[in-house]
Parts: structure tokens; sequence; C-alpha cells
């Protein structure tokens, strides 16, 4: 059994994603049901697919010092971290505990393999890498956490979690670890994943992308739109700000069952959510909302909306945004943290964007269309392959389970 | 900040010159061991599995399965940390080059082969472990980071943790980036309790600062040069010997300090 935890203050968190670069620009997509989906425009060569581009990356410029760093994925990164006064508040809590006390633990699947990519499509006349792209740092999968800890200048304990599409989730969970233990007085955790050849192909040749925008739970979905995103938060403990919304809890399991395919019954996921509510103290009655996996794959959501039914009453809201954004892979848990938690602050429920003919095995908490009501407690649920799951609780301040 | 303390059962070892830790144990007494044959046996996958399973897949189940026999612990309850610098260095060479020329026909297999917690869903099917699973880099840092994060989850959650840590050789142009010369892997039951199966109490405090190398006798100093997992090699002849103290990376600018007691 999870021990019951000590819930944290998320003292602040921001998001880009194809909605829009910053909390009040995904709220306003969120608000008026607008999808960040557009034709594939990306990948080095034509693949018929819908993705969720973020706009302006490619005019980012990172500052001199961190120029070694350049790659699309850092570029996302540095976007993510300059909205909603993320930088500063980070720099507050570096102030406040030193840098060598607040950890960095950020998720990400693929990292800056779009670099590599790159390298690779122009390699050099005896068969090296091309002089500009002789940057190891940059090849390798802790490049995004070992740029933003030189962007952020914090020097506690940084690691790079990569368990494919929960690698975002499980951040939470290192985070409280090290705080609970007294490692560190704070922690920003996040993720980033950028799209790049990989993905695109990659899910292409496991026949797991869909030629139109994707569509959650919907009885003729046919597959995923691949997105990318960044999205940071920073963890206090709840003392340093009362008022801030807390994470309750969380939970951590493995199907043991197929590499790219979920347990038929749900059975890593249940336990990921049972440990989360454990952990939270809570029953399963008292959860509002669920930001849900979601992908719109065949079997992912056939599987989640089983659990869903089995285990929540009528009245939990349940829905998937991957149509807003498609899925962002190692950024979706973070992402859809930050929509749990926006969720709580502005009483939305976000529709299921692209559900229009649901599918029958989705119980009554589906959320097709928005709904405004009051949000005291939402979970959010990140599985990836290997039979990797995750599962985060969220509250308002001065909840009390 | 008080140290960490949390006590070795198993301990797990590959390379091409290492067939188990016994093997580092009787290099360090003065011995030649026997190499081992160049394919891990994994003996932990069922036979298919094993055939078709990428060599970081192997390497990275054949010291965890070292380590889990060796502290006689129930592989299926016990939560895994499989750390790796740089993943499957083969497939990312083989993806890349795949993508530059004929992107259309990437291998489905070795796509979902790709992710980094490859090895340890593998770990988890073939074991049929449930409990939580990760899988993390941090560079050079790569096993000092993992040790951490096993040593937390030990210890915050009061259970029985394998840590796993390995690196295969580059393969093709990224190989002249990485630097990874050779493969090597190993592995480590950790537990927040002493108990019967209790080899060594471990230490862990953490030091500000960048960790510089600890010395190290040859060739053991040229394997960690050409391999970040074996940054570990200090911890283990510690292991092998009789305790004593060194620091290695867990960060950039951040050491980890284990001091090591062996349990007679």
């Amino acid at each position: 059994m999870p021990y019951s935890m000590t819930p944290l203050a998320v003292t602040a968190y921001t998001a880009t994603s194809a909605m829009g670069s910053g909390l009040a620009a995904q709220l306003d997509a969120l608000e008026h049901a607008r999808s960040g989906l557009r034709p594939n425009d990306f990948s080095s060569a034509p693949l018929t697919c819908w993705i969720g581009r973020v706009d302006g990356v490619e005019d980012v410029t990172l500052p001199g010092a961190l120029a070694d760093w350049d790659c699309r994925n850092n570029r996302l990164a540095w976007l993510g971290l300059a909205r909603d006064g993320f930088l500063e508040r980070v720099r507050e809590a570096r102030a406040r505990y030193g840098a060598g006390r607040v950890a960095l633990l950020l998720g990400t699947s693929t990292a800056s393999i779009g670099a590599t990519e790159e390298a690779y499509r122009r390699l050099d006349a005896d068969g090296g890498f091309a002089d500009d792209m002789l940057r190891p740092a940059i090849h390798a999968p802790h490049s995004l956490a070992a740029f933003v800890a030189a962007a952020l200048a914090l020097e506690g304990p940084c690691l790079t979690v990569s368990t494919a599409c929960s690698s975002s989730a499980k951040v939470f969970a290192s985070a409280e670890r090290m705080l609970r233990l007294g490692l560190v007085d704070a922690a920003v955790v996040g993720g980033v994943d950028t799209l790049c050849d990989s993905v695109l192909f990659g899910f292409n040749a496991l026949e797991l992308v869909s030629p139109e925008p994707c569509r959650p739970f919907d009885a003729a979905r046919c597959g995923i739109s691949i997105g990318e995103a960044a999205g940071f938060a920073l963890l206090e403990r709840v003392e340093a700000a009362p008022a801030a919304p807390r994470l309750l809890g969380y939970g951590e399991s493995s199907d043991a069952h197929h590499m790219s395919t979920p347990h038929p019954e749900g059975l890593g996921a249940e336990l990921a959510l049972r440990d989360a509510l454990t952990r939270a103290g809570l029953d399963a009655a008292r959860v509002d909302y669920i930001n849900l996996h979601g992908t719109a794959s065949r079997k992912n959501d056939e599987v989640e909306a089983a659990l869903v039914a089995r285990a929540f009453p009528a009245g939990t809201r349940a829905s998937s945004t991957k149509g807003f954004t498609g899925h962002t892979l190692g950024a979706a848990g973070i992402l859809e943290a930050t929509i749990a938690l926006q969720a709580i602050e502005h009483g939305l429920v976000p529709g299921t964007l692209g559900g229009d003919t649901p599918d029958p095995v989705c119980g009554a908490q589906f959320a097709w269309r928005n709904e405004q009501r009051r949000v005291d407690v939402a979970l959010s649920n990140s599985f990836g392959f290997g039979g990797n799951n995750a599962c985060l609780a969220f509250a308002r301040a001065g909840f009390a389970a | 900040m008080s140290a960490l303390r949390v006590h070795v059962e198993g301990v797990g070892l590959w390379s091409p010159a290492l067939a188990d830790f016994a093997a580092l144990r009787a290099l360090l007494a003065g011995t030649t061991p026997a190499p081992p044959p160049a394919r891990p046996p994994a003996a932990t996958l069922p036979p298919n599995e094993r055939r078709r399973a990428p060599e970081s897949v192997l390497l990275a189940v054949e010291a965890a399965g070292q380590a889990v026999t060796m502290s006689g612990r129930d592989a299926t309850t016990l939560a895994c940390v499989f750390a790796s610098a740089h993943g499957d260095q083969a497939i990312t060479d083989y993806m890349c080059a795949t993508l530059a020329q004929a992107p259309a026909e990437l291998s489905p297999t070795r796509f979902h082969n790709s992710v980094h917690n490859a090895a340890v869903g593998y770990w988890t099917i073939a074991s049929g472990c449930h409990a939580p699973s990760t899988a993390v880099c941090a560079q050079r840092a790569s096993f000092g980071a993992g040790l951490l994060e096993a040593a937390a989850q030990a210890l915050a959650e009061q259970r029985p943790v394998l840590l796993a840590c390995s690196d295969i050789a580059g393969s093709g142009p990224l190989a002249e980036i990485t630097g990874c010369r050779q493969s090597f892997g190993c592995a480590l039951v950790l537990a927040p309790q002493a108990g019967a199966a209790t080899l060594a109490r471990l230490e862990l405090g953490l030091q500000p600062g960048a960790a510089t190398d600890t010395p190290l006798p040859e060739p053991l100093a040229g394997w960690r040069d050409g391999n970040p997992s074996a940054a570990s090699l200090p911890l283990l002849a510690m292991l092998a010997g009789r305790g004593g103290r060194c620091t290695l990376a867990a960060a950039t600018g951040l050491g980890l300090q284990l001091d090591m007691e062996p349990v007679a």
C-alpha cells in the first residue's frame, strides 16, 4: 500500500502547445472549443496526417550563453519557460532556497532526436556529423533537462524521466519523494517533446496515425494525431504558499503486458488510479474531473473508457483534450496536468473535441461538450509504451479529503 | 541534510570482459576472469523474446536478473529504475539513417523498441511486475542520478527497488558523438531495511559542486572513459572490496558522496 501523502503546493505552472503559448491562450482555446490541429506541414517527407504544431518555434533565438543548446526541442522549452511569469517564480525559489535546493525533473520521450535526425540528413563528405552538429549534449536524451538546468541556473538534483507518454507525469512523483525526504525544498517539474520524423513515421509504421484530426472516444476513431508541447510547474511545501492549488497524490504502475498495446482489462491503469486515490486519501466519488489519456487509438480509448465506467460514479466528469493539442507524447503528462489545474481554477470541464459519435463503451461520466461547474479535485491519466502508467491528483487550495 | 541510508542486497554486472560481479571481484583480486560470450544470456526473458530483443534490452535484463537472483527478492513486486545515458544507440543510428533515406520504410518494431523505457518495459513484461517502473538518464551522471532516484524511492516508499544502469556501444556516425566504445551494464537491489540478504550498507549524501572522478586502476578507468554507465565502477569496486568512500556525479554540478560498509 502506498503511504498517504502530504499535499504539495503547485506555486506556478505554464503550458505551450498547439492551443497557444501560455495559460491565457490555452484557456481561450478550451473555452471556445478551438482545436490547434492542422494538416501535416512538418515532416521531411510527405505524410498524410494532422499535427499539433506550435507556432513560432522556428523564430525563437536562445540567449548567446545557451547557443550551443540550439535545437527545436530546446527552443520550444525556452518559449514555454518564458510564459506566465514562470522564470521569475523559479528565480524567487532559487533565491529563497538556494540553487542546490531546487530539483529539476523533466519528462521527454524523444528530447532533441530531431537534431540527430537532421545531422544524419546532412552528414559531411566522410560520413561524420557536420561541424555545426558536433554538439554531443544535444544528441543525448538528457538534452532537455541539461539545457533547462543551464537556463534556470539550478544546481540541485537533475533527472530526465523518459517512459514514453507517461514521462512528464512521473516527474511529479519523483519530486514529491525528494521533497518528502528533505533532499530539496522545491522542484521544477515538467516536460517538452517536439515534432520530429521519428515519431511521425514511427507511429505511422505502427498504423496508429489518423489521416484526419484525431477523434478521442468516437465510435469511428482511427488513430492519433501527434503534437508537441512544453509545460512546467513549480512544486513547494504547502506552508510556502497556502493559497496555491495542490498536488494531492500520484500513482504509478506497470502493465507487464505488451510493449505497444495496453493491458486489455486496463490492469495497470487501474493500479495507477487506485495508487493515486489512496495516496490522496480520496474516494473515487470525490473526483470532479478526469483528464483522460484518450489518445484516440482504438485500444487505449476502449480500455480507458471501461475503467472510467467501472471506477467512477456518473457525476464525475471525464474528457480527453487530445483533440485540441494532438498527443504530445512525453509532454502530455504536464500539458494535461495544467489543463486539470485550469479546470479547478476556472470551473471549466473541457469537452472531448472530436468525439462526435460517442463510442457506446463510454459511460455517463463523459463530457462531450464544455461544462461550467465547480471542480475541487481533478485527475490526469498518462499511459505510455512499455505499459507504463501514471495518474496525478490535484485539488484546490484548502480542499480536505 | 542527513544522509540517505539503504541496504544493498544484490549486484549484477555485464561487460565484454566481465560476466558478473564475481568476475569483477576476481579481476580486482589479480586474476583474469574468462570473458563471457558476446551476447548477454538475459535468462529472465522468454526464449522468443530473447532471440528478438535488441542488445540494449539483453544487457539491462542480464544485469538486472543477476542482481535480483542474488537478492532473493520476488521480481513481480520490485519497483524498477532503469538508467541509460544514451538508450539504444544501434536503434537510434538505424532510425536516423532510415529517416534520412526512406522514412516510410521505418520498422514498427524498431520504433517501439526505440523508447528509452524499452528495457524496463521488457523486464516488467518478462517478470510479471506491476510495480512502478521508470527509465531515466542524466548524461555522464546517469548512474549517480539513477542511484539517487532509486534510493529516494526505496526510502520514501519503504520498498525494495531494482536499479539497473547500462549503455551499449555506439553505432554509425552517432558513435563518434557519444564516445561509447563498449557496452557496460550493472544493477543493484536496494532495500530500506537491513535483512538476511544485506551485503552492504550504503549512505548517500548530496555534495554541492561538480564531482571529480574517483581514481580507478586499469582496466577499470578505461572502461569508465568508454561508457557512461561504467561511472558506477568506483561503487562496484567498493562493494567487491572492503567498502569505503567515493563521490559520483549526480548531476553536472552536484556530487553524490557514497559511504559503504560491508555486512559480513
